[in-house]
């Protein structure tokens, strides 16, 4: 029984969070694909609640990947007695076992038809403890990257219309939600495609060497997780709580740790907020080894800011995706840049992301566009 | 009235809050979308895909990551995969493997590029059929067949019609043959770009913008060279220029035949060439395409057409109505209100630091035979001096060795 094998700490976190009432530990599947989500035991739906499992450890990000304004509840385990190895700029090196989550959900919006959802960043109203409210959110896919001896798999599941149960998804589903503004006023709705990626496509991300095709987690690194979270058992910073559960190691000094800006802290210099949401959106494919290598444009956070960035770059394979523009960015010109008309654009063939999104992100457009008209200088044409 | 509003209600609940674009799609067409899906995911190296007839819209791009895959159709115009109503591309087929066959069948209006190959060795394309069948548009995907950083490459008896970027273009890749395809109604019919050993034979490329495209571009992975354009028919490319503005084509006058642009160890020979209101032939640098700048090209790009090649072509009319203000000015200017272009314009661009005695080393020298003349357009003066001289072009160039690809492609199944 659960409760005989983790008695002192089950009811300190029952005392916490109201969870884990006899849910089984957290099973590792070295192989196949679990029919249903729950049979993980990662994160279950239960007595209203979205639960967490005993080791089972939410994180997130300085700066997310956008994905259709959705919240993000991710979580860790890692099987009893491994560790993690810390590493400065990639993805840390996880043990076997290892078994990530990510639940993408809405804030529910009052009074809606079915397939209404807020388009809000308050995450304020989402959390219980370790958890989530379903009551207050809409449940909409849990994805789950896993290692194992041959290296990551990662599988998807979409949850229905119930909200009891998650149910694999390998060719993806495509779910048509409403987003509804949250802004005072008048209700401002938008239809869009939710889009669920199928297996093959969450490599288009996930594989960030097009040549060797390895899966690895994206958000896992030092610069994404360094940063406070708000624990049920109150805050701290993601990298120490991780290392103090023992799941992380040969963590550095605090100082010694890169933390990327927070997209949106506007106490955060312009550039870095910049470059942090260019690493995580596009740093994935648009690398020195990725899917966009193809292209001579790289955008993940070592890139020197020149050409290589973009800076008066022509493109090479962007068809009508250059908006008649004539380089991927012009400095000061932010309307006359590629670059921040494809993230405008939801038109597939045109935008970019070329998957992931199906709606504009409007906050990180004009942060793209800031940070274009700050730069100085002109991409003079030689004859 | 009342059978009405209800399918409208019922069109709004299955396509969800009204969406109007994509054009719903039916059960059958569903489940065939899911099933193929499924078996490109489960594909083993050495699985065969059978698509059988039929006429599939499919809402979602799909891709493959398993080496040794074949996908076979029952033929261009008898299994047809529909991207019409397409939600989420941005291509039709997007293949990141080796040992790849693709075979008889065709995919229609794909929002982006129609059938992308992004890293991988042992590529075969044959009887593929590419189209965008609302005509030619801005708004079709840019490439058709687009094989990129691949190597050992074969597109043959294919054809691609209304890309707005090119129809076939070959990127970055290594060891490629392109032959007896059809390319009509895109804006560049065969573009070969930043690539090595390609041979490019028996073609038909007509009404594009331009015929045949030998380019390079600056800032990628590697530079073009080597590159042989022969037994092709390239006649009457003469469709207005409908890339997005910004894009390399964009730059490509309407009614090119053969262009070569930056690339180097070019062979045009032994092709039918005719009929293009430009110029049959085209040699330019990237100078003249209005992207070069400093800050965005890399200091080690060649922009520079060397060591071209261009003999025993049967050439035929054209040159009358060259495309833009600066060409029709420097025609008049030259050859008079009803004169016309010769067989060959050259932008006059050379890499000056080269230069020995007047003219540039033996093996990087542009030598022109049988043709009606060829004209130096002085580009880099603001075409104020243009040449008619050819005996600058008189000299040969080693020829080419034929590619071979290797290993050979398995016959067709």
């Amino acid at each position: 029984m659960t409760f005989a094998k983790h008695a002192w700490p089950a009811l300190a976190l029952l005392l916490l969070a109201g969870c884990h009432r006899g849910m089984e530990p957290v099973a590792f599947h070295a192989e196949g694909r679990p029919t249903t989500l729950a049979e993980w035991h990662v994160v279950e739906a239960r007595g209203g609640k979205l639960e967490l499992n005993d080791g089972v450890v939410p994180y997130d990000l300085n700066t997310p990947l956008f994905t259709d304004y959705a919240h993000k509840l991710r979580t860790i385990w890692m099987p009893k007695g491994t560790t993690a190895k810390y590493h400065p700029t990639d993805t840390f090196d996880f043990p076997v076992g290892t078994v990530i989550s990510k639940t993408f959900y809405y804030p529910r919006a009052s009074g809606g038809q079915p397939g209404d959802v807020m388009r809000t960043g308050d995450y304020s109203h989402d959390f219980a403890g370790e958890g989530l409210d379903l009551s207050k959110v809409h449940l909409v896919e849990t994805r789950i990257l896993v290692h194992r001896q041959d290296g990551w798999a990662a599988i998807p599941y979409v949850w229905n219309e119930a909200q009891t149960e998650a149910t694999l998804a390998r060719t993806g589903a495509v779910l048509p939600l409403t987003l509804v503004d949250d802004a005072s006023g008048q209700p401002a709705r938008e239809d869009f495609n939710y889009v669920v990626p199928d297996e093959s496509q969450c490599q288009s991300c996930h594989a960030q060497d097009w040549i060797d095709r390895r899966v690895h987690p994206i958000g896992p690194k030092a610069r994404h997780l360094n940063k406070d979270y708000h624990y049920a058992g109150g805050d701290e910073n993601q990298l120490a709580h991780l290392a103090k559960l023992g799941y992380l190691g040969g963590l550095p000094a605090p100082a010694e740790i890169p933390r990327d800006a927070n997209w949106e802290d506007p106490h955060a210099p312009l550039d870095a907020r910049a470059r942090a949401y260019l690493d995580i959106n596009c740093g994935h494919c648009h690398n020195a080894n990725g899917a966009a290598n193809t292209t001579g444009l790289t955008l993940d956070y070592g890139t020197p800011e020149d050409r290589h960035l973009g800076i008066c770059k022509p493109p090479t394979a962007a068809g009508q995706g250059t908006g008649d523009h004539f380089f991927d960015i012009v400095p000061g010109q932010p309307d006359e840049s590629i670059l921040p008309y494809r993230l405008a654009s939801k038109e597939p063939g045109v935008m970019m992301p070329e998957i992931g999104r199906s709606t504009v992100h409007r906050e990180g457009v004009a942060l793209i566009k800031a940070w274009i008209a700050a730069q100085s200088g002109s991409c003079t044409t030689i004859h | 009235m009342r059978k009405l509003v209800l399918a409208a209600a019922l069109g709004a609940a299955l396509a969800g809050c009204g969406k109007s674009e994509a054009p719903p799609q039916n059960a059958a067409d569903a489940s065939f979308e899911a099933k193929l899906q499924e078996q490109l995911l489960d594909a083993k190296p050495g699985s065969v895909i059978d698509i059988p007839v039929g006429h599939y819209t499919l809402k979602r791009g799909l891709s493959l990551r398993t080496d040794g895959v074949t996908l076979k159709g029952a033929g261009m115009d008898k299994t047809v995969l529909s991207f019409k109503g397409q939600v989420v591309g941005p291509e039709g087929l997007l293949v990141n493997a080796s040992d790849f066959t693709i075979e008889n069948l065709a995919l229609e209006d794909t929002k982006g590029d129609a059938l992308k190959i992004n890293q991988g060795r042992n590529i075969t394309i044959r009887g593929v059929r590419v189209e965008w069948t609302g005509g030619p548009k801005t708004t079709n995907g840019a490439y058709g067949l687009y094989p990129v950083k691949t190597q050992n490459v074969l597109i043959e008896n294919s054809v691609v019609i209304g890309a707005s970027d090119a129809g076939i273009y070959v990127g970055q890749s290594d060891n490629i043959v392109v032959r007896n395809n059809r390319a009509e109604h895109n804006v560049a019919g065969i573009e070969i770009e930043n690539s090595t050993r390609a041979d490019v034979y028996g073609n038909t490329a007509t009404q594009n913008t331009g015929g045949i495209l030998v380019f390079n571009m600056p800032n990628l992975s590697k530079a073009g060279h080597s590159t042989r354009v022969f037994k092709n028919k390239v006649f009457d490319n003469n469709l207005g220029n409908f890339a997005a503005k910004g894009a390399a084509v964009a730059s490509v006058p309407a009614g090119s035949g053969v262009v070569v642009n930056s690339n180097d160890k070019v062979e045009i020979f032994d092709n039918d060439i005719a009929d293009h209101k430009t110029t049959n032939i085209i040699i330019s640098s990237y100078f003249s395409t209005n992207y070069y700048n400093t800050r965005g090209v890399a200091a080690d790009y060649n922009p520079y057409p060397k060591g071209i090649f261009v003999y025993g072509n049967r050439l035929k009319g054209g040159g009358d109505s060259p495309d833009g203000v600066d060409f029709k000015m420097l025609k008049t200017a030259v050859y008079g209100l009803t004169g016309h272009f010769p067989d060959v314009l050259w932008d006059g661009y050379f890499d000056a630091k080269d230069i020995v005695g007047g003219l540039p080393p033996p093996a990087d020298r542009i030598c022109i035979h049988d043709v009606s003349g060829v004209l130096n357009a002085d580009g880099p003066h603001g075409y104020k001096n243009p040449s008619t001289d050819t005996k600058p072009y008189d000299c040969t160039l080693p020829k080419l060795p034929p590619v071979v690809l290797d290993p050979e492609p398995k016959a067709q199944g």
